[in-house]
């Protein structure tokens, strides 16, 4: 099962080029002059190749440069520690708390939001009246950029003048009743479920591109073989949909790991650190205190915490349903 | 489907219809709270912050309409959001192309490079690409903010543009080059036309990300002028703690020009995510 949403693109297209193509090259590699062909090459990749290694590669190898200085960010770096930033942060109970609350935060996506992203999208597959307008308003949030949403949810749920706090009086529910951002017990769910609402939608419409990509006729097979709704669900769609969980799973724990537009508008990483993140950290340690070389370490692991996880799962989970789309490695074999 | 619905099947529905609106109200009714907020004074959204303005204040609405300052940060965003878009664009375009139709060595371990980036969105690298970009004297510069939104766009567009190329049969190029077509003209005058529905997708995906980007503007833009949407609201908040109806109706401003956009352009969006997904 693949999406193949893209326009135009024919179901069946996907697997075939890497196969069908490299003769149809090969053949206009013969006709064509090398040397042409070698400079049309060159000068086709030039400008994203420039652009890619100088603001995306160079940075991450300038910040593991920076990272083995104390430094503060001016004149050139001279004082070299080697890897103390790094040891030092592994004493750091704020960056030890960073990592804590990365971990809650997916732990909690992948319990609650993605399950519910899932079961709404299968809600929405059924034949319901005015489901085109649920899809449009579930996905809705996403579009909105974390900064409004974050802003918009600090003024709902303030504890004056907000919305939260009226609705939860009448429901009785006190855990809503005080500042939910304000009290370090609370301020991780409060900032999960604002992440989960401007996301949702997000991973309910890869599941349904996954879903709406599975043929009818299975489902329908199982069906009449007399399965009921939830056996097809568990034992046709739920193993169908395997590739696109897959990677509404990876890019969950991605973004959890990168976070920090919504933390740093909605509490700044507080109260007492209670919802900081390793991106506001990197942010306050670089931006604020100018310890560049101790931010930059931070920035260091968090790219290495990204990489092994990427490879990992790339290498045990992803295995080969990703082909050509998070690496081509797949497109070697 | 001509049938008359039976009894369960009816009641069924009608759960699915009573999930569905109980979260979506909970989408609408904290919009809908900014919306109305914003023509309350802070007084109404004490006592009633649920209910209808009585009377309603328009004050706060047509005070940032009347104010330069919204419409610069929207200038702004609109500017630098259009240029990434070009910019990522045109260079994706052609590095797909040359990953789709060329064979060469190292062509994979090229594209895989691309690839990888994918993975490292700006916090990663924000400090050392503000070092970076201090020392190429692009701070207070737009030019800081749109050339990294298109390195980091660059990943997401080529794979999905290169997905599409492969997709244009080998004929079509080998009739054009029959016909004294170069490679850049094939490029040019057969391939780009076809694919105009791809590229639609992957712009409106840069245009998106680069509307709601926040971090990069936040550390490049120190000078005002060229403050965008998103930290111009977190801004305008600071300055406004207090004034709660008054920083709802910014909200709401800010949020409108997303939503007509995606009024617009919700099909490329959503086919466009799905898509990206695949690659």
């Amino acid at each position: 099962m693949k999406l193949s949403t893209v326009p135009g693109q024919r179901p069946g297209d996907q697997e075939a080029p890497s196969a069908a193509q490299v003769p149809a090259a090969t053949r206009r590699r013969g006709r064509r002059p090398r040397r042409q062909q070698l400079i049309t090459i060159a000068l086709f990749l030039t400008p994203a190749l420039v652009l890619f290694l100088l603001l995306v590669i160079a940075p991450i190898l300038l910040a593991g440069y920076t990272s083995m200085y104390k430094w503060n960010g001016f004149n050139l770096p001279e004082n070299f520690v080697g890897l103390d930033n790094f040891t030092r942060a592994f004493q750091d109970p704020t960056f030890l708390g960073d990592l804590w609350h990365t971990l809650v935060l997916i732990t909690l996506s992948l319990v609650i939001q993605l399950p519910v992203s899932l079961a709404l999208a299968m809600l929405l597959n059924q034949k319901l009246k005015g489901r085109g307008i649920y899809r449009v308003i579930f996905f809705a949030p996403y579009v909105l950029s974390e900064v409004t949403t974050a802003v918009l949810f600090t003024l709902v749920l303030s504890p004056n003048r907000g919305l939260g706090q009226q609705i939860a009086g009448w429901l009785g529910i006190e855990a809503l009743d005080g500042a939910v951002f304000a009290d370090p017990d609370t301020v991780l769910y409060a900032l999960f479920f604002v992440i989960s609402w401007k996301y949702f939608g997000f991973h309910m419409i890869l599941y349904l591109a996954g879903r709406q990509g599975i043929p009818q006729e299975l489902t329908e097979a199982a069906t009449t073989d007399g399965a009921g709704p939830w056996q097809v669900f568990r034992h046709v769609t739920l193993p169908l949909l395997g590739p696109t969980i897959r990677i509404s799973v990876f890019l969950s724990v991605i973004g959890s790991i990168q976070l920090f537009d919504m933390v740093w508008v909605l509490t700044g990483g507080g109260p007492i650190h209670a919802s900081e993140t390793m991106a506001v950290t990197m942010f306050d340690r670089g931006f604020r205190r100018f310890e560049v070389g101790y931010a930059s370490a931070i920035s260091i692991i968090m790219f290495l915490i990204s990489l092994v996880f990427a490879l990992f799962y790339q290498r045990y989970v992803l295995r080969r349903d990703t082909e050509g789309a998070l690496t081509t490695l797949g497109d070697q074999r | 489907m001509t049938r008359p619905v039976p009894a369960p099947v009816r009641a069924r529905r009608t759960l699915l219809h009573l999930i569905s609106i109980v979260i979506g109200s909970l989408i609408v009714v904290p919009v809908g709270f900014g919306v109305l907020g914003g023509f309350k004074d802070n007084g109404q959204l004490s006592t009633n912050p649920l209910g209808w303005p009585d009377p309603w204040h328009p004050e706060n609405y047509t005070g940032i309409l009347a104010d330069s300052v919204f419409w610069r940060q929207l200038a702004n965003s609109t500017i630098i959001a259009l240029a990434t878009v070009a910019v990522v664009v045109a260079a994706s375009a052609m590095a797909a192309f040359v990953f789709a139709r060329f064979a060469f060595r190292g062509r994979e371990l090229l594209f895989t490079l691309f690839a990888i980036g994918l993975m490292f969105p700006f916090a990663v690298a924000i400090l050392p690409l503000f070092i970076l970009l201090r020392s190429m004297e692009l701070l207070d510069n737009p030019l800081g903010v749109i050339l990294p939104q298109a390195a980091f766009g660059l990943p997401t567009t080529i794979i999905i543009l290169r997905q599409f190329f492969r997709t244009i049969p080998a004929e079509v190029e080998e009739a054009a080059t029959l016909d004294g077509c170069t490679p850049f003209g094939f490029f040019w005058r057969v391939l780009l036309p076809m694919a105009r529905p791809a590229l639609a997708t992957v712009s409106v995906l840069a245009i998106v990300a680069s509307w709601n980007n926040f971090f990069l503007p936040l550390v490049v833009f120190t000078d005002q002028t060229w403050w965008t949407l998103p930290v111009g609201v977190q801004a305008f908040q600071g300055q406004y703690a207090d004034d709660t109806a008054r920083v709802l109706a910014y909200v709401v401003l800010s949020m409108i020009p997303a939503l007509g956009f995606y009024a617009i352009a919700e099909r490329q969006l959503i086919g466009g995510l799905a898509g990206s997904v695949k690659g």
